[in-house]
């Protein structure tokens, strides 16, 4: 089956609040995808991509429903369709391929009764066809072991194939349209480089109409021919992907791909060296029981070394699992180290919080990843921010009331949420907040744990900017944890990459980021999508190093 | 069956023995911290001291508890659980004319439940938020809350008093024929029935609406998958170790279920002589009957917990 | 709006059968919420005010006629002595409420409080209390409560006592896991790495947050308990004459039940209409929150 054309008009979706009422999440839009043509549809969190496309699929998730609009495949008008006619579209016309391979697979089922139950289901074709067929896609999306893949249980590959599994269950049937949502956005960026690959590959040869959906432009520039960008369920500017690129309309285009690039609009500040802040030697973390030489059975981090002089600010970058906050956790108290030391300003600290001086506590600041854990939701913003205040400081109520609302002029907080709690602010606010209570105690050390990478593009890309400020104004070192390089050439002086717990290559931003010396690292910054179409033709592939993640 | 598997449920039996011990221990402390003699408490008031101190000496009472704990053990170990003082009988001939009863009526409580609480909570999963489940959660929500003899006395009322289909009270000598056997088990069964129904389709229910919530069920419907299909081919063999264990608790539940039950309906099984015991402070077979539930229940809790083990993939290939 | 790529045709009113029609969407009324906060609440004004109510003494032989049906003398008929049975509901149902909601509260406080310490509590120490714990659990309630009374007697400390017993390890582990789960979130480690003792951790940054999961579990634990000292008040192993709970009313007239007396159903009904307004309400509260936390 070849592609075919899809025209949307005047879509609307409507989800129903808690309270009751009736709201709009996707308002009027419309667009039409030729035959063999790539859109996608660019957006924040709660833009109503993913809302757009479900209901390509005439679904919608539950307390929302479809009210209004039409989408036409081919001949056939989708919304009209009744429930069993609409059952034979999905899964055979019409694939989808979700964000989380993981959750999107049964885990009690073998791989390849799933990829083929929509083939069967539909009676395309028998399952002796369907299974040729399947390891036939398997190899053509570079899976490993294409024959015996198909016969092991989700848990026994990694996310990487179960992406591309899924790829596999959604061309099976050779499908008219396919919609890919944030397919890559749950991966690392050197197992993204070739899952995006292997999806332009078949894309491409198929003739398949796709819908791309994501938040990364850098992304979609591989994938897409053209792109219609979303802000709260309102079209803001559709045109074609170079287009957008290069002569963006709308504000809010502009803004996305401001917000892309930090590292051009941003960089850090001058740098005056200091004295010696923090020395780590020779460190290692682990888990588990320790044996007889005091190794852990589960060891996270070897042989870390780094040294941070006050004012500065050093980058730890590395991909899930490379051990990266666990650094930042040794260094705050949380995770015990079994070897080496941490010392901060001259003197040793203790392995564990036990052992440390409420000195020690008030100038080693953690600001932790996700804004919504990281604040009680039982207090209002000005407990949480005089709490610290209260610790660290003898100062009078008086004293404590300015100094808050200092704060929050800091990070550039209105006044009238002090008397709010955490559940009534966004995301960007929350975590401005978990920098003020961080800076209440007057650091001299703050720990940042992917401080930006929960929040959407352009809410993190103005956290960051507030870094950047905070460090020229206040001279506060920094220990800046993130998966995401081009934060970091935004933010901080130096960077280290963490591979599997070894700290493969360390050095100044500039030279580590422009000329990589350990293969790793080469191919980490090299797998970072660039904002130009033709990037991912351009890069080598890495596809033998990907072997080594096979279960 | 691999290595690791075989290691999670040599864990799980251990677990179970040593959960029964502390049990035994817990019974024994209870009943060994009596207040008064339990001698003394037999012989009654009037008893003169040289009798008492006979007693003492004939139950072992004058041992000190450790040991008297060990030996009461290594007697259940090896199946001589003392001396009834109320029936002067043994304990275990005791229990094992009664056991049947109880077992047969469990039986056959089991049987008829389980399958109508998976149907209903398997129905009421299906039509999720719709007027079959609203109302089917209403009755269950209301029927969990219901003392099991409210539940005896208006079927009594209903079946016994107005219609006059069945006697008020069971006679398990007197079987003569199926029919006999409908009419003498119908009651005490339904009454035990209508709550294990209501507490496992609720479980049920719960278990099936946590898988059709998980993505992978929203992949197998974009996939074009049907509902019932959904269901029972997707969510079900995921939700199985859920419902081993809802269908566990709520069989415990028929222990305390049938206590009420064979008091209410004079059905002579082991619960009924349990009763009997506490109020004649007959504490040997207090504590051996007390065992015996105890001991029952882990059993099932445990059948579940190797359910669950066994019907998980990520366990069951690595 | 950009639509350019789209033509201006408006699309005619075409049949959409997809497109569902607009649902209502008022708050619905909440009917088991009101029912069930109808039935508490009653229940909790008879306890409280019931016994002054009583138009008889509850002791008193009033009428010559045993198991009488309702008369406007006796609006709930009459019991195995010619008793009236509406004052005996009306003082009964003060012991029944009373006692389940003091040995709710104990269980509920004792097993919270020492759930939250021992998720705090070093590895060893928690371990070790909640093997304990695990024991006690998978002792059922009734038996624990046929062990006590054969050995102590049945008394009402005793009864509170083995209600607390039974229903404070469910409660234990219940918040135990809230608190453990709670101490791994990122609040909780801000709060360690700033230095923070155990105590006010406990206190101010675990506690506030645990505290509608455990009143609503406390909900459940009443229930349980009611049916529970009903129980052993039918068997005749619970509250002891002259005193009568609901339970006792029930057991003392079960000799009608072969003529359908109003004297068995009352009782029987009245503990029924108390558990189930209690699950209604609890399971009507619960269910929306869970909602408003989507």
């Amino acid at each position: 089956m070849l592609g075919e054309s899809l025209e949307v008009r005047d879509l609307c979706v409507t989800a129903i609040t808690p309270d009751g009422d009736e709201i709009e999440i996707v308002k009027q839009v419309g667009f039409s995808i030729a035959q063999g043509e790539v859109l996608a549809l660019i957006g924040e969190s709660g833009s109503g991509k993913t809302t757009i496309a479900l209901s390509l699929l005439g679904y919608a998730r539950r307390g929302c429903r479809i009210a209004g609009g039409s989408i036409r495949l081919g001949d056939s008008s989708i919304l009209d369709l009744p429930p069993a006619a609409l059952r034979n579209l999905r899964g055979h016309r019409v694939a989808y391929i979700a964000q989380s391979a993981a959750a999107s697979f049964n885990p009690s089922k073998r791989l390849m009764d799933q990829v083929i139950e929509g083939a069967l289901r539909h009676g395309v074709m028998s399952r002796r066809e369907a299974e040729a067929k399947a390891v036939e896609l398997f190899r053509e999306l570079a899976l490993p072991d294409p024959e015996g893949i198909g016969s092991r249980y989700p848990h026994q590959v990694s996310g990487g194939q179960l992406q591309r599994l899924m790829a596999a269950m959604a061309l099976i049937t050779d499908p008219a349209l396919v919609i890919l949502d944030e397919p890559t956005t749950a991966l690392d960026v050197t197992t993204q480089i070739e899952v995006l690959r292997a999806f332009k590959r078949v894309v491409r040869e198929r003739g398949t109409t796709a819908i791309y959906v994501s938040h990364d432009l850098a992304v979609v520039a591989q994938m897409a021919d053209r792109v219609l960008v979303l802000n709260g369920g309102e079209t803001q500017e559709q045109g074609e992907i170079e287009q957008i690129l290069d002569r963006p309309n709308h504000p809010y285009t502009k803004s996305l791909l401001e917000a892309a690039r930090p590292e051009q609009q941003l960089s850090p500040p001058p740098l005056e060296r200091g004295d010696e802040l923090l020395r780590i030697d020779d460190l290692q973390v682990g888990y588990g029981t320790r044996d007889a030489q005091g190794i852990p059975a589960k060891v996270v981090l070897d042989d870390i070394m780094l040294r941070l002089e006050s004012g500065q600010a050093l980058g730890v970058i590395g991909e899930s699992g490379s051990g990266k906050s666990t650094l930042a956790m040794a260094v705050a108290g949380l995770a015990a180290h079994s070897r080496g030391e941490v010392v901060f300003n001259g003197q040793a600290l203790s392995a564990t919080l036990r052992g440390r001086t409420p000195d020690q506590f008030r100038r080693i600041q953690m600001v932790f990843q996700s804004a919504d854990n990281a604040l009680n939701p039982a207090h209002s913003i000005e407990r949480i921010l005089t709490r610290p205040l209260r610790t660290y400081f003898k100062l009078d109520a008086e004293e404590r009331r300015r100094r808050v609302r200092e704060l929050m002029d800091l990070v550039k907080l209105p006044h009238s949420l002090l008397s709010r709690r955490p559940g009534e602010l966004s995301g960007g606010q929350k975590q401005r907040v978990n920098l003020a209570r961080a800076l209440a105690a007057k650091p001299d050390l703050l720990l940042c744990d992917e401080v930006t990478s929960a929040l959407d593009t352009v809410v993190g890309a103005a956290i960051l900017e507030l870094l950047v400020e905070l460090r020229s104004k206040l001279g506060v070192s920094l220990l800046f944890i993130s998966h995401d390089i081009s934060t970091v050439r935004a933010l901080c002086d130096d960077v280290m990459v963490l591979y599997k717990g070894d700290c493969v290559e360390s050095g100044s931003c500039a030279s580590v980021i422009s000329s990589p010396q350990h293969p790793y690292t080469q191919r980490l910054i090299g797998s970072v999508p660039e904002l130009r179409r033709g990037w991912l033709e351009s890069q080598p592939s890495f596809a033998s190093l990907e072997q080594d993640c096979v279960a | 069956m691999n290595n690791s598997i075989f290691k999670i449920v040599l864990g799980r039996l251990s677990s179970g023995v040593s959960t029964l011990l502390i049990v035994s221990l817990v019974i024994f402390a209870i009943t060994a911290l009596l207040p008064g003699d339990a001698a003394q408490q037999i012989l009654g008031q009037f008893a003169t001291p040289e009798q008492v101190a006979a007693l003492r000496i004939q139950l072992g009472l004058d041992q000190p508890a450790p040991l008297r704990y060990l030996s009461w053990l290594g007697g259940l170990l090896s199946g001589d659980l003392g001396q009834s003082v109320s029936n002067a009988m043994p304990v275990s001939e005791l229990m094992a004319g009664r056991l049947p009863n109880s077992l047969l009526l469990a039986g056959i409580t089991t049987v008829i439940a389980v399958p109508i609480a998976l149907l209903l909570g398997i129905a009421s999963a299906m039509c999720r938020d719709r007027l079959l489940d609203r109302i089917l959660n209403v009755c269950t929500l209301s029927m969990v809350a219901v003392p099991e003899f409210l539940v005896a006395t208006l079927a009594v009322l209903i079946f016994a008093v107005h219609l006059g289909w069945l006697p008020a009270l069971s006679y398990v000598s007197t079987v003569e024929g199926v029919g006999d056997f409908i009419r003498i088990y119908a009651m005490p069964v339904l009454t035990l029935c209508a709550v294990l129904v209501a507490q496992m389709a609720r479980m049920t229910r719960a278990a099936i609406i946590n898988q059709l919530d998980s993505p992978y069920i929203e992949m197998a419907r974009l996939k074009g998958i049907g509902p019932l299909r959904r269901v029972l081919n997707h969510a079900l063999p995921n939700a199985l170790g859920p419902i081993a264990n809802a269908v566990a608790l709520s069989l415990s539940y028929l222990l305390g279920g049938v206590i009420i039950v064979e008091t209410i309906f004079n059905y002579p099984g082991i619960a009924g002589l349990m009763v009997d015991a506490v109020a004649n402070r007959d504490l040997a077979l207090v504590q051996a009957c007390a065992m015996l539930f105890c001991a029952a229940y882990l059993v099932l809790v445990l059948i579940a917990d190797l359910c669950a083990i066994l019907s998980n993939p990520r366990l069951r290939h690595q | 709006m950009n639509n350019s790529l789209l033509d201006s045709r408006r699309p005619s009113s075409e049949p959409e059968s997809r497109v569902s029609a607009p649902q209502r969407h008022a708050k619905p009324f909440n009917l088991t919420r009101w029912v069930g906060a109808t039935l508490v609440i009653f229940w909790l004004l008879v306890a409280i005010f019931g016994p002054m109510l009583a138009p008889h003494p509850v002791g008193a032989l009033v009428a010559d006629k045993i198991y009488s049906g309702a008369s406007a003398a006796f609006p709930l008929g009459t019991d195995y002595l010619g008793r009236d049975m509406l004052s005996r509901i009306l003082t009964g149902a003060r012991y029944t409420v009373g006692l389940a909601l003091i040995a709710a509260l104990l269980s509920s406080l004792i097993g919270a409080s020492l759930g939250m310490l021992a998720a705090l509590a070093p590895r060893w120490l928690d371990e070790s209390v909640s093997r304990l714990n695990d024991a006690l659990i998978s002792i059922p309630s009734k038996m624990l409560a046929l062990v006590m009374v054969s050995a102590f007697g049945a008394s009402i400390p005793l009864l509170i006592l083995t209600a607390v017993i039974s229903y404070a390890p469910g409660a234990f582990r219940i918040s135990r896991s809230l608190a453990a789960n709670i101490a791994t979130l990122e609040y909780v480690q801000v709060a360690r790495t700033r230095g923070e003792g155990k105590l006010y951790i406990a206190a101010v940054e675990v506690l506030p947050n645990m505290f509608h999961p455990v009143l609503t579990d406390m909900g459940m634990r009443f229930v349980f308990i009611v049916l529970l000292l009903s129980g052993m008040s039918f068997l005749g192993l619970g509250v002891q004459p002259p005193m009568a709970d609901l339970g006792s009313l029930v057991r003392e007239n079960i000799g009608g039940l072969s003529q359908g007396a109003l004297a068995v159903i009352g009782p029987a009904l009245a503990i029924g209409t108390l558990t189930i307004g209690a699950n209604l309400l609890i399971d009507s509260l619960s269910a929306n929150r869970g909602q408003q936390g989507e």
